[in-house]
């Protein structure tokens, strides 16, 4: 599938600030399910700096933005050929060891209820056990937006029994762990077949490494393994960690951001 | 929305001024935010049995005399201490005693002792009683701790790779990848010449003429290095005799090293000289003397996380003269405050954008960033098999024998010897969830009984050993005190080890606590040419 991915985030700062860092996982994974026709990444009054693939595979660029400035522009704009590998995240190049992901973070950690959640799922295989979690996960907690926030836990959303995709992510690393899985966050981008709605172009899911397959992702939001309509950005260990933007103003200001991401699919 | 809500950006305040940096003398730890410099571990220290501790006779290596007892043959490296110490008279001593407080207080090397309440700004105590090796004892000790640290760089260099001792089933996968201080962002990377620990410091404890003991390697930012640059330097100033009478090895060269090493591992992408910065989480911090004193010496300068700044592809530092590119930081904070972009989001201490610049080959970072997981408590244990393993040869100086209650077998020998054996938490500091077995009642034995035997793979056991003294100056005359020793191995393009290193004492009689409120001091270490 071609997917065209128009993405821009806007930063605005009420006062002034004096300098804007930024660090960025903006570029689709090399693996054998991806294959990156044009990709650009601009950033206004922005200088690159050096860019480098990272131990987990991704490729990270800084930006230096110098002030005064009251608005960054971000805007991604690329087109990628996609291929549905069934989550399967075949041939990617990386270092970073699997029990890595065996770490817990705060919005990660395990508490009773899902260790219990965790313990009930059964599968004959570590295939089959990691696609009951994200079952489990997809039954325990319901896709609504707007009831959680960016700091919400997975114990906290398992709680609530609602939450988006950032919530089924890690209540699913969080599951996986407690089985002794490796799991990492995945944030990219997906192409919304039957509407197109855009708030669901700006995605998350979680990859879990089965032993004999490697790294292999599972979208609980979506009840369904990535496929071609799917964009991998990169991974980490939460949402935080696997943040495609992060970035710092020098200055104080009080900071806004607006967010737009358009996924079409285009012309072979 | 998703994407959204993970994109979201901090607001960087301006610096506030923190406070509350003091170190710990106690624990070695930097009781606030920013710097955890390693001193030697008290912790370590108490659990090693000295006189009279448990109430029974050991046999204790005084450095200086050839047997036990006190008033057998003198060591040769002390032959002429002994003469020095026999004809200084009562006056005289306690004038230079004077004189050395009032040197070290003029130079400002005080130590802030956090949680111990009085002067903040108390003295160190310094004991003009120097400890003495000859030149072949250092030159084993030289040995051993170059071997120690070679093993360390390439084990760190080996993890944030291929992990090949672990492929091989030498160290548990979960002791590495699963510590805390194993970064994952600096995976696949190798920093120049293959260098993550810099300045290692090993602490070393001696029982004999021959046994010499690691308690701890310290690969991140060991400090301490000042007391052993400024006890020379007083003792110089002091007694200019013994220096002309004795011929030590000198240790004012460090602060040269020091900056060759440093120089030696800048990036490829840096041509010409390199220009050397000593990063400090700032004044109040308790080690800003030696941040401020090794700079000095260095001539570089001494910049905070605020002078510092990445544009485009390097970190620059502000200048009277505009932005200079800084090829080198030799930091003095942790890991998790260099970069609020990589680690800790809300950071004021360091520079955001450090690491990206630091992954792309633009910079240095001395110690690299993820090097503490060489110097973990529980990692310790495997040092000897790193020296194997990498290296092909025998470890030259042993560890203290370390029994992993986590294995049956070592377990089963714990418990049979709880009363002589001290046992430690794996992930404790500070001598909290410790039990020194000698020390303790019939009580407190059965209640870490229970709880070894319902989690042993959270403690480890190790014998008590008898420490070595040395004679110091104390107030009926000269009597042996307790002692440790950490040197500074320098590694860069070469591996360099000053003759020299910090040795503290434990001041108070049979006390085994260099612990700065129970009295522990410093002393000049002497190296004897051969």
């Amino acid at each position: 599938m071609r997917l065209t991915v128009d993405h821009l985030t806007r930063y605005s700062y009420d006062t002034p600030v004096r300098s804007v860092v930024q660090s960025h996982r903006l570029a689709p994974s090399v693996f054998t399910g991806q294959k990156t026709l044009d990709w650009e990444v601009t950033v206004s009054g922005g200088t690159a700096g050096a860019r480098h693939r990272d131990g987990a595979g991704d490729t990270v660029q800084g930006w230096t933005i110098a002030g005064p400035v009251t608005e960054v522009l971000v805007r991604v704009r690329g087109t990628v050929d996609t291929e549905d590998l069934s989550g399967v995240l075949r041939g990617h190049r990386e270092t970073v060891a699997p029990d890595c992901y065996l770490r817990e973070t705060a919005p990660t950690r395990t508490d009773a209820a899902l260790a219990d959640l965790a313990n009930a799922a059964t599968g004959a295989d570590p295939l089959s056990l990691a696609h009951a979690l994200s079952a489990a996960v997809a039954d325990a907690i319901a896709y609504r937006p707007g009831v959680t926030h960016a700091h919400t836990t997975a114990a906290e959303a398992l709680a609530l029994g609602e939450g988006v995709c950032q919530d089924h992510a890690h209540a699913l690393i969080a599951c996986a762990r407690a089985r002794a899985i490796p799991a990492r966050y995945v944030s990219g981008y997906l192409f919304a077949t039957e509407d197109g709605t855009p708030h669901e172009a700006a995605h998350a899911w979680a990859e879990l490494h089965v032993p004999g397959l490697g790294w292999v992702g599972f979208d609980p939001a979506n009840r369904s393994c990535p496929d071609a309509r799917y964009i991998r950005l990169g991974s980490g260990f939460d949402a935080q960690d696997a943040a495609p933007i992060r970035g710092i103003a020098r200055g104080g200001a009080r900071e806004a951001m607006d967010v737009t991401v358009a996924v079409q699919q285009s012309a072979q | 929305m998703c994407l959204a809500a993970a994109m979201r950006g901090s607001g960087w305040a301006d610096r506030c001024p923190a406070t509350g940096l003091h170190k710990s003398w106690a624990n070695g730890h930097a009781a606030g935010a920013g710097a955890t410099e390693t001193l030697p571990a008290a912790s370590w220290l108490c659990s090693i049995r000295g006189q009279g501790s448990a109430g029974e006779a050991v046999a204790q290596f005084n450095e200086m005399f050839q047997g036990p007892g006190v008033e057998t043959e003198v060591r040769i490296p002390y032959a002429r201490l002994k003469d020095w110490v026999a004809t200084m008279p009562q006056e005289l001593r306690s004038l230079k005693q004077a004189e050395a407080e009032a040197l070290f207080r003029r130079i400002g090397i005080t130590f802030a002792v956090y949680g111990e309440g009085g002067d903040p700004d108390r003295l160190i105590p310094f004991d003009m009683f120097p400890r003495v090796f000859s030149g072949s004892e250092w030159a084993r000790l030289e040995r051993g701790i170059k071997q120690r640290a070679r093993a360390l760089n390439a084990f760190l260099v080996d993890v944030y790779g291929r992990g090949e001792i672990i492929r091989a089933g030498r160290i548990p996968a979960r002791l590495v990848y699963q510590n805390e201080a194993y970064e994952k962002s600096v995976a696949g990377f190798v920093p120049p010449k293959g260098v993550y620990s810099h300045i290692v410091g090993v602490d070393i404890v001696r029982t004999g003429p021959e046994e010499f003991y690691v308690l701890e390697d310290n690969c991140r930012t060991p400090s301490g290095v000042s007391y052993m640059l400024e006890s020379r330097e007083i003792m110089m100033r002091m007694f200019p005799d013994l220096f002309r009478e004795n011929r030590i090895e000198p240790v004012d060269n460090y602060s040269e090293k020091l900056r060759r090493t440093l120089a030696s591992v800048a990036p490829a992408k840096c041509k010409g000289e390199p220009t050397v910065v000593i990063l400090t989480p700032g004044h109040f911090n308790s080690a800003y003397y030696e941040h401020s004193l090794l700079a000095d010496l260095m001539g570089v300068e001494l910049v905070e996380g605020q002078d510092l700044f990445v544009d485009g592809e390097y970190v620059w530092m502000r200048t009277t003269e505009g932005p200079r590119r800084v090829d080198v930081i030799y930091r003095r904070i942790d890991d998790a405050f260099l970069d609020p972009l990589c680690f800790r989001p809300d950071s004021m201490l360091g520079i955001p954008g450090l690491m990206d610049v630091y992954r792309s080959g633009g910079v240095s970072i001395c110690s690299a960033p993820g090097a503490g997981v060489a110097d973990d408590k529980a990692v310790y244990t495997y040092v000897p098999d790193m020296v194997r393993f990498y290296l092909g040869e025998e470890p030259i100086l042993q560890n203290v024998p370390t029994w992993q209650c986590g294995k049956p077998d070592d377990l089963a020998h714990v418990l049979a010897n709880l009363p002589d054996l001290v046992v430690k938490e794996v992930h404790g500091s500070g001598g909290y969830g410790m039990l020194v077995g000698p020390k303790a009642g019939r009580d407190e034995i059965d209640r870490f009984r229970a709880k070894l035997t319902e989690d042993p793979g959270n403690y480890i056991a190790q014998p008590t050993l008898a420490l070595s003294t040395v004679p110091t100056f104390v107030e009926e005359g000269v009597a042996p005190r307790h002692v440790d020793l950490r040197p500074y191995c320098l590694v860069g393009e070469r591996i360099e080890l000053v003759p020299g290193g910090l040795t503290r004492v434990a001041l108070t009689e049979g006390s085994l606590v260099v612990n700065s409120s129970q009295g522990g001091g410093v002393k000049d270490t002497w190296v004897l040419a051969e």
